[in-house]
């Protein structure tokens, strides 16, 4: 058996690979000629055949040039990479084969072929994406049903808030203290007076017109904000040596944590308001809030919980024989190292939250995906969900990778420090 | 009683005892107070609070039901078709997104740099793309695009794809508790050979082909019941039939509806990237020198990865991934999105709207989460503690 299968070796190198690489050559022309020239230069074979002749024909011509240690630096980086072992080989021709052939569909559908100017759905005649579409709603999908004429009041809530955290990059350690201050407790006041008016000659707007992009910021800041203390207390008191405060804690994160943030949502929507005296309103973007703020504020006393119990107990220790008490050797001792170990836990919790921001649309408030959902049903513009998800779904992932990206680079800063 | 010597006895037991009695009265204040405010509530609507509604008739329809369910049944049994449901769509996202989790997860430790590139894409992809924007892509985006009934995509004549869903043969069984009792008795006996095998290795150091034997058992027994025991299995298959001049629709098989589809796919592709991350990690939390005392002690590659690298990236895959599996049946609640009847949209949703009852309604859908959560975590922890080390 093993003298009719050829042994690439090393003897023969020249002849083998210009042989091999002439196959992987074949195999190459063969898939560019279908996708782009719709040439079968294999319509002879039968029909199955013919269509996995190129891979037959590639792994065969990579079994060729597969010799180790050839002496040639970039056949053996090429081997080693791509082309260890037949199965390799045949995983390399089908991912290159399916790039070849889906990409330039895919980048033709969103760019080469899509539509760009005009203003109603007719302008679009090319075969492509037709993002006239999201052009036109842009506004929409960005400031909800928020006036137009008040829509600088965003705009500037949203440029004063990275003017801050821009500026806490620069300023003197001295300082930083009080603008993260002035930042977590001050600014959200501020922001959220701006935005939603009532005084100082604003106009009022009611959070039912507040929607779009900014309001997934809104929300996933203000429920960042709200849920870490009070996941911080949740998780000092899962591990509380006081049973009543021990067990109030663990039902109270257990409960949180076992349903979906969906059903929370319907309950701060139909159930909360019955649980309040009769006549009271509270607003439906508060209602919200709460129920995301305390939906999350469950999961980070998880990851909370998480840092306490990696410190070693001599912390604990050393904090007690200097006489300190309960609070301040949490506050001055235990929590700065605990919540330095777990800031990838908080920004994996964070990012969560952002991806479950859309779900709002439960009680009716529409972020980036609600208004896409209700831009597309738009009679003028049927037909358009694809263009609106894939630009929806673009946003979020620019938001999303960038924060895990952010949230690695700072792991691995902290990583060397210690 | 000399008043200068009186203190405040603040001993470490009353010290303790403060913030406790604290907390419960707040939490039974808190509790109170609600109560009170709902039982003015509900005197207002006229309704008061108990769970008899749940045995009147529901009047309500629901597309998709895998137990005999029409209007005049109860409250109750809708609620049951609702939580049948989410079992199934979370059952069939579990097993895909295993699949693919694992998968990838090997893929982004192959040797081959594009298996890896394109494994970590996929993960850097799905993970940051929220879950109900990749349920509304499916739906209203990929699936909307699928040809209509008439000129559905054709697999092999048995089985259709179309707008309205996906159209396979139905199973049609005789005799099938034969068929059954014959997987259990198979199953049943390789527990045993099993014991038995490993008390031979033990013993007498003997290898007995336990995989062949298992293998052979789970396929042959139920195949000798077609054989001798009368099972018999055939197939209906869905025929296109056409009602007026432009209206086709499929008959007899099984119809997947979209809905199932779309949220059973972008449940498992989501998940998926969770459970690859978790498989990579485990597998790379296997120390080196593991590897090289198997293979020095004259281990072949597939046993290495069998006996000593597996049982060990296990205990490390197995908790996260428990916690994917909880978070990916919670998440088969964005159902209601879609309007796929799920407990939430069933029951939470229809149920809710036509009865009012929100307290009740909203506590057994809360309630039955915790407790599919809670008996998932409880399977999952078993199946942990039989796997964990065994320290002595």
């Amino acid at each position: 058996m093993k003298n009719i299968l050829i042994k690439p070796s090393k003897e023969n190198l020249t002849s083998f690979v210009t042989f091999g690489s002439f196959l992987i050559f074949v195999s190459f022309f063969d898939v560019l000629a279908n996708t782009f020239f719709n040439l079968n230069f294999t319509a002879f074979l039968p029909s199955k055949l013919s269509y996995f002749a190129p891979l037959i024909i590639g792994t065969i011509g990579l079994y060729l040039i597969r010799i180790e240690f050839s002496g040639n630096k970039l056949l053996d980086k090429i081997n080693i990479n791509f082309n260890s072992s037949n199965f390799n080989a045949i995983l390399t021709l089908i991912v290159i084969f399916a790039l070849i052939k889906y990409i330039p569909p895919i980048l033709n559908w969103f760019f080469f072929d899509a539509n760009f100017i005009g203003n109603t759905k007719e302008d679009c005649t090319g075969s492509g994406a037709c993002w006239v579409f999201v052009k036109v709603w842009f506004n929409r999908f960005v400031y909800g049903m928020y006036p137009d004429a008040e829509q600088w009041r965003i705009n500037s809530a949203f440029i004063m808030l990275f003017a801050l955290v821009g500026a806490s990059f620069f300023v003197p350690l001295r300082l930083k203290k009080y603008l993260l201050i002035f930042l977590l407790f001050v600014y959200p006041i501020i922001g959220l007076k701006l935005i939603s008016g009532g005084d100082f000659g604003l106009k009022y707007v009611e959070t039912g017109a507040w929607g779009g992009l900014s309001l997934t910021f809104i929300v996933s800041a203000f429920a960042l904000i709200l849920c870490f203390p009070i996941g911080m207390f949740l998780a000092l008191g899962r591990r509380s040596s006081l049973p009543a405060i021990r067990y109030t804690s663990i039902g109270f994160i257990e409960l949180w944590r076992g349903v979906p943030l969906i059903t929370v949502l319907f309950m701060s929507a139909v159930m909360f308001p019955m649980f309040l005296p009769d006549g009271t309103y509270v607003d439906k973007l508060i209602r919200v809030l709460i129920a995301i703020t305390l939906f999350e504020a469950a999961y980070m006393a998880e990851v909370i919980r998480g840092g306490l119990q990696a410190l070693p107990k001599g912390q604990y220790e050393a904090a007690k024989s200097l006489g300190m008490g309960y609070w301040r050797m949490h506050f001055l001792i235990i929590l700065p190292q605990a919540l330095k170990l777990v800031i990838p836990g908080v920004a994996n919790t964070f990012l969560a939250l952002v991806k479950d921001t859309p779900l709002i649309f439960v009680v009716g408030l529409l972020e980036l995906a609600g208004m896409v959902n209700l831009a597309k049903t738009n009679p003028k513009w049927l037909g358009m969900a694809m263009e609106g998800y894939v630009f929806a779904g673009l946003v979020f992932w620019i938001i999303c990778y960038a924060m895990s990206r952010y949230s690695q680079n700072l792991e691995r800063k902290l990583s060397t420090e210690r | 009683m000399n008043l200068k010597n009186f203190k405040i006895d603040l001993s470490n037991k009353n010290k303790d005892l403060i913030p406790q009695v604290l907390t419960v009265f707040l939490l039974v204040l808190v509790i109170i107070y609600f109560t009170i405010n709902a039982q003015d509530n509900m005197g207002n609507r006229g309704i008061s609070f108990g769970f008899g509604f749940l045995s009147q008739e529901s009047s309500f329809d629901i597309t998709f039901s895998l137990i005999d369910y029409d209007g005049s049944d109860s409250y109750a049994r809708a609620f049951l078709v609702g939580l049948l449901n989410t079992i199934l769509v979370s059952s069939i996202g579990i097993f895909f997104a295993t699949l693919l989790g694992v998968t990838v997860g090997i893929g982004r430790l192959s040797q081959n740099y594009l298996i890896a590139k394109a494994a970590e894409w996929y993960v850097e992809i799905f993970r940051n793309i929220p879950l109900i924007l990749q349920i509304f892509f499916w739906y209203f985006a990929a699936l909307r695009a699928l040809p209509l009934t008439v000129d559905s995509i054709n697999f092999y004549d048995i089985s259709f794809l179309n707008v309205k869903g996906w159209y396979v043969p139905r199973f049609i069984w005789t005799n099938f508790s034969i068929f059954f009792y014959s997987i259990i008795v198979a199953i049943i006996t390789i527990v045993f050979f099993t014991k038995y095998a490993r008390k031979q290795r033990d013993e007498f150091g003997k290898q007995l082909p336990t995989f062949y034997v298992s293998f052979g058992l789970i396929i042959g027994l139920p195949l000798l019941t077609f054989l001798f025991g009368g099972v018999r299995l055939s197939f209906e298959i869905p025929e296109l039939e056409q009602l007026s001049t432009t209206v086709y629709v499929y008959k007899g098989g099984v119809s997947i509806i979209p809905e199932l589809i779309s949220l059973a796919l972008a449940l498992s592709m989501y998940t998926a990237t969770f459970i690859a991350e978790n498989v990579r990690a485990g597998i790379l939390g296997v120390n080196k020198g593991q590897k090289e005392a198997a293979a020095s002690i004259g281990l072949t590659k597939g046993q290495i990865l069998k006996l000593v690298v597996m049982p060990q990236a296990l205990r490390i895959i197995i908790p996260p991934t428990t916690n994917q599996y909880l978070n990916l049946t919670k998440n088969s609640s964005l159902a209601a999105a879609i309007a796929y009847p799920d407990i939430v949209l069933v029951f939470a949703g229809t149920a809710l709207m036509q009865t009012g009852r929100a307290i009740e309604i909203i506590s057994i859908t809360m309630l039955t989460y915790l407790s599919l959560s809670l008996s998932i975590s409880i399977f999952m922890n078993w199946y942990n503690k039989k796997i964990a080390i065994k320290e002595k």
